[in-house]
Parts: structure tokens; sequence; C-alpha cells
């Protein structure tokens, strides 16, 4: 966890306040990891903190496209529908057997996936910029599409990787380590690095914060307003597609209700990790963060013994909100 | 009440006519179910269509239409849209019996016979249906229950429940009577949402919260998916096995080939929607009387007799 909290050196340093506000989301991380200490001996454990944020990869990538589009002042509520549509989809090719090679066949479907992730981004992208359709309306019917189609692939049950030379091949993915650090892990943070590098360093990065905070003035300096918002869902695809090369490993096997409400986790991630809903704020740092403490929330409410299970939905509830004012109470200072 | 036995006097009357008429005569029976949103509703859909081709294979006369719907609001529509096609009979599995009531007591009243399937309202008698076939939630979870504490007496339990409704809380009831007076010891009980990935976490965190478990109850084929993987993952040997419900292929197929995680499965069958469309078509055409309750056991799959319960072609 050490280096999770060293992170925030890396958000830009423009003033004092923009560190506070950057920090504020570890800090939060911070008291959870002490509650959760309190809670169960067994929590501070390598065993289950690996297992924990392991668990949170989906939500955290998915989350990391997700903070570009928000920062750009779009919103996208179709990417739980979006990964289950493209693991399905995933799985249906590892199982059609186009490929005979196991290996040949696990490459090709992890890139159908990138594929289609990014195709379903772009669908998404210009529905609202050239579809001029709000982005809630435009991707809430995007999001029943994808749902829908996936039901009607699975038929309402379950699409399954049928061939175990491949399951065998490809389980690593998850449940294998590098150098002891989960693959999962790795690839949260390498997905984070280079998100945070396109979003802060480059000239594209600038002009997705610059579109969000003030659409006029971004038009006025002769920013393609369409074409930046259309590639922010285009990364949202491909986020979500590198979400699916993670999940499909798990338990190999997708159904109708895969990944439903994710788009909310994800949401509430990206706004936990302190970016603006509103648009023009971006933290990918953050945003990670944020993924870890819902994460974290419900692992500390499932090991302590002292919250029924009755009561969960509410005190996650709370410890989200009692995080939010305290970001809020440090960004004031 | 005075119009609903008169509606009930004419329709056995129009029932009494009708059976004069003998094999080829014309009914229509409507069929209306929950939209396949997840396995075990899809296996309602697959049954349903399965056998409303056997029946009109075996009637001529009969007309079965199958409608499917995605929560109780467009279902109440689909089933005034079916009355309007003039029925003689209505299945309906309804996605939220009491949200439904209304639209299930109209056709009942127009003399229409009903079959109600697995869920009831609160007021589930002939008032407002001559059929109900249910499976046993009770015995769902009693089954399960007297499994554990026959195979290992003195098992450390943790149990996965589903979602907070009354089903779950029966089955939970169910089982707490099945382990009654045994050693069963129940370490720990959660909500996994009678979802895979939730399965999936919260079975990660009873393996971290607890350094011994001997037997895990998810009551739930789907759950089970989840379970096995996150035990696989751990690498840990102290679990004895796993007990779901419902009769999924999948699960049903570890039975059979003898899976020593999965050594039984109890029955909670998606079939039983074709059980009431075999009873109502048996009201019609074979003038045997059907009218009454119907609690399918819980059955308790074992290597001995999963072949009976495996249907490869489910998607469920």
């Amino acid at each position: 966890m050490a280096n999770v909290a060293t992170e925030p050196a890396k958000a830009p340093k423009t003033s004092k306040d923009w560190d506070m506000a950057a920090v504020a989301p570890f800090i939060a991380l911070a008291l959870l990891l002490v509650l959760g200490y309190f809670a169960n001996p067994n929590f501070m454990t390598s065993a289950n903190l690996l297992n924990v944020v392991t668990r949170s990869s989906f939500i955290a990538v998915i989350a990391l496209g997700a903070t570009y589009v928000i920062t750009s002042g779009g919103l996208d509520l179709s990417v739980g529908a979006m990964l289950a549509f493209v693991a399905s989809l995933m799985i249906l090719f590892l199982n059609s057997g186009t490929v005979a090679d196991p290996a040949l066949a696990l490459v090709a479907g992890m890139a159908l996936a990138i594929a289609i992730g990014a195709v379903c981004g772009l669908a998404n992208g210009l529905i609202t910029t050239v579809g001029r359709i709000e982005p809630f309306i435009a991707t809430l019917g995007t999001m029943g599409i994808y749902r829908g189609l996936t039901t009607w692939l699975s038929q309402g049950g379950a699409i399954t990787v049928r061939d175990r030379d491949i399951l065998a091949l490809y389980r690593p993915v998850y449940s294998g380590s590098f150098i002891g650090v989960p693959i999962p892990i790795i690839v949260i943070f390498v997905t984070a690095a280079i998100a945070a590098f396109v979003l802060y360093r480059t000239r594209y990065g600038r002009h997705v914060t610059a579109v969000g905070s003030n659409e006029d003035v971004a038009r006025y300096s002769g920013i393609s307003i369409n074409r930046v918002r259309t590639v922010t869902y285009v990364i949202q695809g491909l986020c979500v597609a590198v979400a699916v090369l993670l999940y499909v490993p798990r338990l190999g096997s997708t159904s109708a209700t895969t990944g439903s409400f994710w788009e909310l986790q994800a949401i509430t991630a990206v706004v936990v990790g302190g970016t603006a809903l509103r648009g023009g704020v971006g933290r990918i740092w953050g945003t990670i963060c944020g993924a870890f403490i819902l994460e974290i929330v419900g692992n500390i409410m499932l090991l302590s013994n002292f919250v029924s299970e009755y009561l969960i939905g509410a005190i996650q509830g709370a410890i989200i909100i009692i995080a939010m004012l305290v970001q809020r109470s440090l960004m004031r200072r | 009440m005075r119009r609903q036995i008169l509606g009930l006097a004419v329709a056995s009357l129009a029932l009494l006519a009708g059976t004069a008429f003998a094999q080829d005569k014309k009914v229509t029976i409507g069929v209306s179910i929950p939209a396949a949103d997840h396995g075990w509703t899809a296996g309602v859909v697959f049954h349903a269509e399965r056998v409303a081709k056997l029946l009109m294979k075996e009637h001529p006369g009969l007309n079965v239409i199958v409608k499917t719907s995605p929560d109780a609001a467009s279902q109440a529509n689909a089933v005034q849209d079916l009355a309007v096609q003039g029925l003689d009979a209505l299945v309906i599995l309804p996605s939220d019996p009491d949200p439904l009531v209304n639209a299930i007591q109209q056709v009942k009243d127009k003399g229409t016979f009903v079959a109600l399937v697995d869920r009831a309202p609160s007021v589930n008698d002939s008032t407002i249906r001559d059929l109900y076939v249910a499976g046993n939630n009770p015995a769902l979870g009693q089954v399960a229950g007297e499994y554990i504490k026959k195979t290992t007496p003195d098992a450390q339990v943790v149990v996965i429940r589903g979602l907070p409704i009354p089903i779950d809380q029966q089955r939970q009831d169910g089982f707490d009577k099945g382990i009654a007076g045994s050693k069963v010891k129940v370490l720990d009980r959660q909500f996994g949402n009678w979802s895979r990935d939730d399965a999936f976490k919260v079975m990660q965190d009873f393996l971290t919260k607890h350094p011994k478990i001997d037997v895990v109850w998810c009551q739930d084929d789907d759950m089970a998916v989840g379970v096995l993987e996150a035990i696989a993952q751990s690498k840990r040997t102290d679990i004895k096995y796993v007990v779901g419900g419902a009769g999924s292929k999948d699960m049903v197929k570890k039975v059979m080939d003898g899976d020593k995680m999965i050594p039984v499965d109890v029955l909670y069958p998606p079939a039983m929607v074709a059980t009431a469309m075999e009873l109502t078509a048996g009201n019609f055409y074979d003038k045997v009387p059907v009218s009454g309750t119907y609690i399918l056991d819980a059955t308790l799959v074992t290597k001995d007799n999963a072949k009976n319960f495996y249907f490869p072609d489910s998607p469920f």
C-alpha cells in the first residue's frame, strides 16, 4: 500500500490547494485501513489486501476510462452492459474454434475484445457528439442495447469458455502473479500510468480538461470539441475491453447479469477520487484510490462481526459519504 | 364475491360443454412468464417453449401462446394483451406477485382457468387461481441442511444467502430446521445477491475471515460457480464440499461426473412452469380434476439420479 500513498506526488503541483484535494482520497483510504485493522485482525494480512485490490481491478480500470469521459463533461452509463457484451463476444469467439491453436486463439480473442470495446465506445461517442443526444440518454440507450444483446446471445443463461486448454492458459491472467504482485494489480497501475501520462502530459489530455472546463472557451481556442469528446468514449471502450481481458479468466463465463450496476460503481469511484462530476477536473490516481475505497468498504463490512448482514448497504453508503466529507473538509483548508 | 361465484359457475358450465366436443376442440392457453434475465428464468423460458411445442403436437386444436415480460408492470400489460385474444386458460409465473394480483383477478373473473406458478400473492386461494404449482423453498433449505447433517455431522458451515426477500428467508429457516439438533455450526451468513461475482467476493472474504471451513451452503447454482472459483484460487484444502441449489445443467453435470466439491444438488426446477402447463391442458382434454395446490419436492440430486435432471440443451 505504501507505493499507493506516494502516488499523488505525480499529480500536477500548481498550488497548495491542488495538492490537498489530490491527497484527500488517500487520507480517506488510510483512515479506512485503520478502521479495517480494528474490525478484524485478518484484514491487514497481505493475502486479504491483495485479494481486495485484485478484485477491484475491473472497476478501477473501467473507472479510468470514466475519468476521461467525466472530465470532458460527458457521462457513460453503458460500461457495465458493455463489459458483459464484449466479454460474451470474446468467449463466443474462443468457443467458435476459428483459430485451432489455443495460444493463437487466445491472442486473437483478446485483440478482438479490444477492437469490439473500441467500436462500442466509438458508437457511444458518435451518438452523443454527432447525434447531439445528451450523454445520459444516449448511453442509457446503448446500455439497454448492450445488455439486451448479451441476454440474447446467452439466451438468458450463461456463456462459458468450453475449451479447457484455453482456460488453463488464460487463467493466470487473473490468478497469477509476477514477482509476488498479482497480474491484475500490475494491469491497474500500468493502465493508470498510461492514462495519467496522456491526461496530464499530452496536448490531447489538456484538451479533454479544457473541453470539460468550459466548452465555449475551448471552441474559440480552436479545439474540436466533438473529436475530443468522441475519443474519450473510445478510451472508455478500450478501458472496458481491458477490464474484460481481466474478467474473462476469473470465472471463464458471463451471464445476463454480469457487470450490472458496475457503471454506478465506476462513476462513484471517479467522484470519490476527486474528479468533478460536472467536468473540467480529472484525477487519475484519485480514481484508482476511489475504486480501492469502494472495494475495501465492502471487505471490511464482511470481515467485521458487528454489522448485521441486513445493514451492510446502509453502512457502505454512510462510509462513502463520510469519506467524501473528509475530503471536502480537507480541501477547504 | 357473488360475481365471482357466478363467473366460476359459468366457467365450469363452459368447461362441461366444452369437453363434450372431444379431441379436436379449440383451446387457447396463454403463458405469461418473466423474461430470461438470469439463469433460472432462462430455464423457465426454455421449458415453457419446449412444452408448448409438445402440447400443441399432442392436441391439434390447442394453441399455446408464450409471452415473456421484463418486469411486473409490463407483465400486467402482457396479461391484458393475452386476455384480449380470448383465453381459455392463463398460466402465469408472476415476476412479482402482489402488483399483478389485479391483472390476474380480471382474467379470473372472466371465467378463465388460471394456473399460478412459483410466486404466490398474499392471498393465494381459489378466488384468484384454480391451480397453484410451486417449488418448495423451505424444503430446499431443509434438504441441504439434512444432507450436511448426515454426511458431516460436526461441520463448520458458511452460508451465502440470495437477496433479502421472503423466498430467501424461507430457505434459511428450512436450513436451520434441517441442521437442528446436530453439531453443525453456522459460522457466518452474508448476502451474495444470487450473483456469481458477488458470491466470489463473499467467499473470498469468508476464506480470509475463517481459518477453517468445512462446508459452503450457497443455495444457488449460479453462486456456486463463484464460490468454487474463490476456493480454487485460495488453494485452501479444508473445504470438503459446496451445496448449491436449483438444478442448473453445469452443476447437475458435476454431480453426474462425481465431482468431489459438488457431491449433490437440491432441485428447484424451472421446469415447474411446464408442470402447470401440462396440468392445465389435462383439465381441458383429459377430463381429469386438476384444481388445487401442487408443491414439487426439493429432490436431492445425487450421482445416481442426476441423469434424470440433466438438460444439455437448456441455457440453465
